[in-house]
């Protein structure tokens, strides 16, 4: 779950580290009143779970706060990749003398929380990772013992030749690596942290990921996600208890398992066609869950075939049959479905099909090019 | 031989008394697997299915009926601990199925048992089978055939359909592995592989990935240089689009990184026969002079 920047901000600054005033408007009015309050120049940014938000018109500099409405209002209600933005932060307009990054992910390769830091922070990092790696300094943390107070150090003289700006980075360093631990992030990162003209050290921007798994122990950390900012379906999808991304083919995909998924939506492209989605419905085959699957894959105009595919371990493939049965009842569905069911009780699975006027495959590849077929209009 | 499990292991089941523990301890028994205890705190003292003695903590397990490995059906939210418990009371192979746990808390498990010279499998895996001799986990062995094809795997359904495709054509597995699809895992495909390339009873090896971090890529690069056998691999994810989360945890591409192309094509340069969809498994292995058996 990705946090706003806006919740990411307020996050570092319970755990100590310093960032900037600023507050989160929904309205051009409100936008104004912040701005007022805060006097001087500001910078209105959008909170949106997308990169790249400057350079799509979502931040924009104010000089007064009749400005700062007016910008709000302009990128208030404005989409960037896809996504509608509901917020934005009104922050001041910070001099700054000069911006670096600082980030903390889960590394898998070394199986451990990594600390990466650069002097040449800012929107270019992605280019500096990928053209000169070698000014990004990267630390493997030993989670046992924590990110220790040298370690820390000397990252902090990578960025400044100041002692003070140096133990002041440090400082940072080692709170952001708390903080990771204490919010549960599988990534954290402060883009640009910046010096002020006056020299102090701040976190201007901030990046905070939640791993998924974390939220059930962690419901404060929970209760921030933003159903807005995230496609609608995908939102039903979790509700139901299904994992669902939304694609931009015809053919709708349900399977159990998130790697037979993936194959299945390969196998369409090998056969000619394109897949509507991802869609994983899980170990358990209850026949709700195949009732919301359905409901949000027909969703979609664009969907002109359905294709099932369960391969039945621990999966019941009679209880996915039950499933199907019951959703078609519930559901008038206007497409077609090719249905294949292997595995645990297949025989009870094609029995229970049969019997409502379905036919059921076997094999895979037979499955998905009559789904193709269908989807180009063909007929199987 | 076989890989990682065979006929001497003694295995406690952590979560035995719980809905996925009990039926897949019974699926086990069922299959052969010498399931000598289980633990459910609090039930220490009675017996599952009139056989198997549960005891309240691992340690016991160890000590009255010396388990040597320990598979783990918890919820996620106490299933680190019982890494660690079981890691802590001796046993010598863990295998984690439980999905679900937070990959912080795996930051702190990985060295615990890494010091101790413990191996784990998973978590978030199906586990392990050696068709005919021994079951830990969750794959079904009604798809299994004893043989001399080793399976190594990433996923969970998928692994099945490869299987089945190969017990179909008569070409039966000396061990199926699946490692899990997390991004913290305590086996990787180069254990497995180093595993069955030592292995006598393994002819030829299945590797399964997909997209999301560089596994496969560094396993491409052990194969070129350390595994004599054929290897025939699988990459899903092809058509996944960047930078979002199939499921899976692990399977995620982010910038450049674990794109299904780049791990194909790391495939290719090692040597390893690449299948552009489940059903080629059978016939890149006959390439290979693998037969049905």
């Amino acid at each position: 779950m990705n946090l706003h920047e806006y919740q990411a901000r307020d996050i570092l600054r319970r755990h100590g580290i310093p960032v900037p005033p600023g507050e989160v408007a929904t309205t051009p009015a409100e936008a104004r009143a912040i701005a007022d309050r805060l006097g001087g120049k500001v910078v209105v940014k959008a909170q949106v779970h997308a990169g790249g938000r400057g350079k799509a018109g979502g931040v924009k500099l104010a000089k007064t706060p009749a400005e700062a409405e007016a910008s709000a209002r302009a990128i208030l209600g404005m989409t960037i990749k896809g996504l509608t933005v509901h917020r934005v932060l009104i922050a001041p307009a910070a001099e700054i003398a000069s911006e670096s990054y600082v980030g903390i992910i889960v590394d898998r390769a070394s199986q451990r929380p990594v600390l990466m830091v650069s002097a040449a922070g800012g929107i270019d990092i992605e280019e500096v990772a990928a053209q000169t790696p070698e000014k990004i300094h990267r630390l493997a943390i030993d989670p046992r013992y924590g990110l220790l107070p040298h370690q820390a150090l000397t990252l902090g003289f990578t960025l400044y030749g100041d002692v003070k700006q140096a133990r002041a980075a440090a400082d940072i360093m080692q709170r952001l690596y708390t903080a990771v631990y204490a919010v549960g992030a599988s990534l954290a990162e402060i883009n640009p942290l910046v010096t002020t003209r006056e020299g102090s050290v701040q976190a201007l921007d901030a990046k905070i990921a939640i791993d998924d798994n974390e939220l059930e122990r962690r419901p404060d950390i929970a209760a921030l996600r933003d159903p807005t900012a995230e496609a609608r379906e995908e939102v039903l999808a979790r509700e139901a208890g299904l994992t669902f991304i939304k694609l931009d083919g015809t053919v709708g995909c349900c399977v159990n398992g998130a790697g037979l998924a993936m194959a299945t939506m390969d196998l369409v492209k090998y056969y000619g066609a394109e897949p509507a989605n991802f869609l994983d419905i899980g170990g358990s085959s209850n026949p709700q869950k195949v009732v919301s699957a359905l409901r949000i894959i027909t969703s979609d105009p664009r969907v002109k075939v359905i294709l099932f595919n369960i391969f039945g371990g621990i999966t019941r493939t009679d209880d996915v049959a039950n499933g199907i049965v019951q959703a078609t009842r519930e559901l008038s569905l206007k497409v077609p479905m090719v249905l294949r069911l292997t595995g645990t009780n297949q025989e009870l699975a094609i029995d229970i099909l049969t019997k409502a006027g379905f036919t059921a495959l076997t094999d895979m590849d037979d499955a998905v090019k009559q789904a193709v077929a269908l989807a180009k209009g063909k007929g199987a | 031989m076989s890989v990682f499990i065979d006929q001497s292991t003694r295995l406690v089941i952590q979560g035995i008394t719980g809905r996925d523990g009990s039926f897949h301890a019974k699926q086990m028994m069922a299959y052969g697997t010498k399931v000598v205890a289980g633990v459910t705190p609090g039930k220490g003292g009675q017996q599952f299915e009139d056989s198997v003695p549960v005891f309240n903590t691992v340690a016991d397990a160890v000590r009255e009926r010396r388990a040597n490995t320990a598979v783990i059906y918890v919820p996620a939210a106490v299933a680190a601990s019982a890494i660690f418990e079981a890691a802590d009371a001796g046993v010598q192979l863990i295998i984690c199925i439980t999905e679900g746990i937070p990959v912080l808390d795996m930051t702190r498990v990985l060295p615990f048992v890494h010091e101790r010279g413990v191996r784990l499998i998973g978590p978030n895996c199906p586990g392990l089978i050696s068709p005919g001799k021994s079951k830990v986990g969750i794959i079904p062995g009604n798809i299994c055939q004893p043989g001399k094809i080793g399976v190594v795997s990433r996923s969970g359904t998928l692994t099945y359909e490869i299987i089945h495709q190969l017990s179909t054509h008569g070409m039966g597995q000396s061990t199926c592995v699946g490692i899990g699809g997390d991004p913290l895992i305590g086996t990787n495909f180069i254990h497995c592989l180093t595993a069955f390339e030592a292995d006598a009873e393994t002819a030829a090896i299945v590797m399964i990935g997909e997209i999301g971090g560089t596994d496969e890529q560094q396993a491409a690069e052990f194969v070129q240089h350390n595994v004599s056998k054929p290897v025939v691999g699988f990459i899903a994810g092809q058509t996944a689009p960047p930078g979002r989360r199939m499921g899976h945890a692990g399977a995620i591409i982010s910038g450049s990184s674990g794109t299904a192309a780049e791990k194909m094509m790391a495939f290719e340069k090692a040597g390893i026969a690449v299948m552009k969809r489940p059903a080629d498994v059978v016939g890149l292995l006959r390439e290979r002079g693998i037969k049905g058996c």
